[in-house]
């Protein structure tokens, strides 16, 4: 476990001592308090006091933000020889596929707790249900860490950086809209499998307030399954 | 603490890098591991600390197998990969933290190990620049220190003076050389001088198959067999003098230099020496023995006959 924080640890500082953390925060919440403040349908337009123009938004910016901060994860350590370096040391190959998701889930935490003030303006202005304000933190929280998950996997692909990122957000877009698309051209069975695949299917319950098990077993699937993957091919290296 | 490597196999593919090799490095013993490019220095070096795991056979540091307690075994192992692969957008100082902190030192000793390997490699200048600022051998140095900041009892060195200038080449040298009285240390090069220069044993490897294992003298001796010797003799014609140092015994034959008069090569037959008996002989003929030079056999001689085919 001591092991996992020192490598999220040293992954964290090299996004704060990069550009990396700080355009992700600028951008994220630029973009964010742009739609949710100013423009298009914002909180003033729709007139009512809740959160839902801002994870409408936040669904979207951080689906193609994660990519471009997990792109670089393991793909960077392959092509520069550090990873030697790192799996000599005595930790495992879980221990640094947790860290690596680790650091990058704990980025997108900060990233969101700078997006409270909204919530407290929000508060002031009339009366705001808090819990699905919350839940809907926890969807964009476990919607962020599948795609944090499948950016890790995309990255231990490829050395190549942009590759990785192409990757993820190829798997990443199945997801986020076209399992979305296909469950509305299909019925039956396969129309119920494409809704269940569906991330928005999922977030947008949970973001309504409601925490079903179907729910949070889809998420940690789609967390569990990439990360295995990821493991796998860090493993395969060694042989 | 000991390597042992048992039958060591490792294949890429059709291609046997390591082909079946067996050997021990003992405590206070630096091991030279010798081989032209692609000879499979490197993939033993990676096996050893288990970041290849072999096809077949197994590797012990100490009484941990690299197979089923690779955890143990790279606790104990300080590694310097080839090319020398670092975080580059890190301070030095944070570096050295880091592979203090998850080599698992004590936090108390942690500030305490990281000025001694500054003051030991001699990156009090650097300390604070980030890695991707430095100069080769300064780089070259934190990948040292960072291999010896947790005090490992072996030392696996893949090409540790790559890159560096002679001055650093003999600071790092004389690092391993102390090193290595107390440690276990293999270290590869194909600069045949510096595994001279620095280890107590040789292993020289071709096409992943040990060709040669002893100490530098023993190789050079084994090689050597018959004594070669140069010769300056005047005060006499060429043939007077070849024909004189043909009649001694233990002469198996002499080689008059071209487009010299008076010098000459020749050889004893295997076993003896002709020193005293072509000494006696100037002196009998009142001849001036001026110059009496053993050939040696070069580390290099022996390499190139072993590896060349």
């Amino acid at each position: 476990m001591k092991e996992i924080w020192i490598i999220a640890r040293r992954e964290l500082n090299s996004f704060f001592n990069s550009l990396m953390a700080y355009i992700l925060l600028i951008a994220f919440l630029g973009f964010s308090g742009f739609f949710t403040w100013i423009s298009g349908a914002d909180v003033f337009m729709v007139g009512q006091t809740n959160m839902q123009s801002f994870f409408g938004i936040a669904y979207w910016t951080l689906f193609f933000f994660i990519p471009g901060i997990t792109m670089g994860l393991l793909s960077e350590e392959m092509r520069s020889g550090t990873i030697e370096l790192l799996l000599t040391k005595p930790v495992s190959d879980w221990q640094v596929i947790f860290g690596k998701f680790l650091s990058t889930l704990v980025l997108i935490c900060i990233a969101l707790a700078f997006t409270l003030p909204y919530y407290i303006t929000i508060a002031t202005l009339g009366p705001l249900d808090h819990g699905s304000v919350w839940t809907g933190y926890l969807g964009l929280i476990l919607m962020s860490a599948s795609y944090i998950a499948i950016g890790l996997f995309a990255s231990s692909l490829s050395k190549n950086q942009i590759v990785a990122f192409l990757i993820a957000l190829l798997i990443g877009i199945f997801f986020h809209i076209i399992f979305g698309v296909l469950a509305g051209n299909f019925t039956g069975a396969l129309g119920g499998l494409f809704t269940y695949l569906n991330l928005s299917t999922h977030f947008e319950s949970i973001s309504r307030g409601v925490i079903d098990t179907k729910d949070l077993i889809y998420f940690f699937s789609l967390i569990a399954l990439p990360l295995i993957l990821a493991e796998m091919m860090l493993t395969r290296r060694r042989f | 603490m000991d390597i042992i490597v048992e039958n060591l196999t490792k294949i890429y593919g059709t291609q046997r890098a390591v082909d079946n090799i067996s050997f021990k490095v003992h405590t206070g013993e630096v091991l030279g591991f010798l081989g032209p490019n692609g000879a499979g220095k490197t993939t033993t070096m990676k096996a050893i600390t288990s970041y290849l795991i072999p096809n077949k056979g197994d590797i012990h540091v100490g009484e941990f197998s690299v197979i089923d307690q690779p955890e143990e075994v790279k606790k104990r192992i300080g590694y310097l990969p080839e090319d020398n692969p670092l975080y580059n957008d890190m301070p030095v100082i944070d570096y050295l933290r880091f592979v203090a902190q998850i080599q698992g030192i004590d936090k108390s000793r942690i500030t305490g190990r990281i000025l001694e390997m500054v003051k030991l490699c001699s990156l009090e200048g650097e300390k604070h620049k980030k890695i991707g600022e430095l100069s080769k051998g300064y780089r070259q140095r934190v990948g040292l220190a960072q291999a010896l900041i947790h005090d490992p009892e072996v030392l696996i060195l893949d090409e540790p003076t790559a890159g560096l200038d002679p001055n650093q080449i003999i600071e790092i040298r004389d690092l391993i050389r102390t090193i290595g009285r107390e440690k276990t240390v293999l270290l590869s090069s194909h600069i045949l001088a510096e595994v001279e220069a620095t280890c107590d044993r040789i292993l020289i490897i071709n096409k992943g198959k040990i060709v040669a294992d002893g100490t530098p003298e023993n190789l050079r001796k084994k090689a050597q067999g018959q004594e070669m010797l140069k010769l300056t003799i005047e005060d006499a014609g060429k043939n007077e003098i070849t024909a004189a140092l043909q009649k001694i015994s233990t002469i198996d034959w002499v080689n008059p230099v071209t487009g010299s008069d008076n010098r000459f090569e020749i050889q004893s037959r295997p076993n003896v020496s002709s020193r005293r008996a072509i000494f006696d002989i100037c002196v009998k003929n009142r001849w001036a023995l001026t110059e009496m030079v053993i050939v040696e056999t070069k580390l290099e001689d022996i390499f190139r006959e072993l590896t060349m085919n």
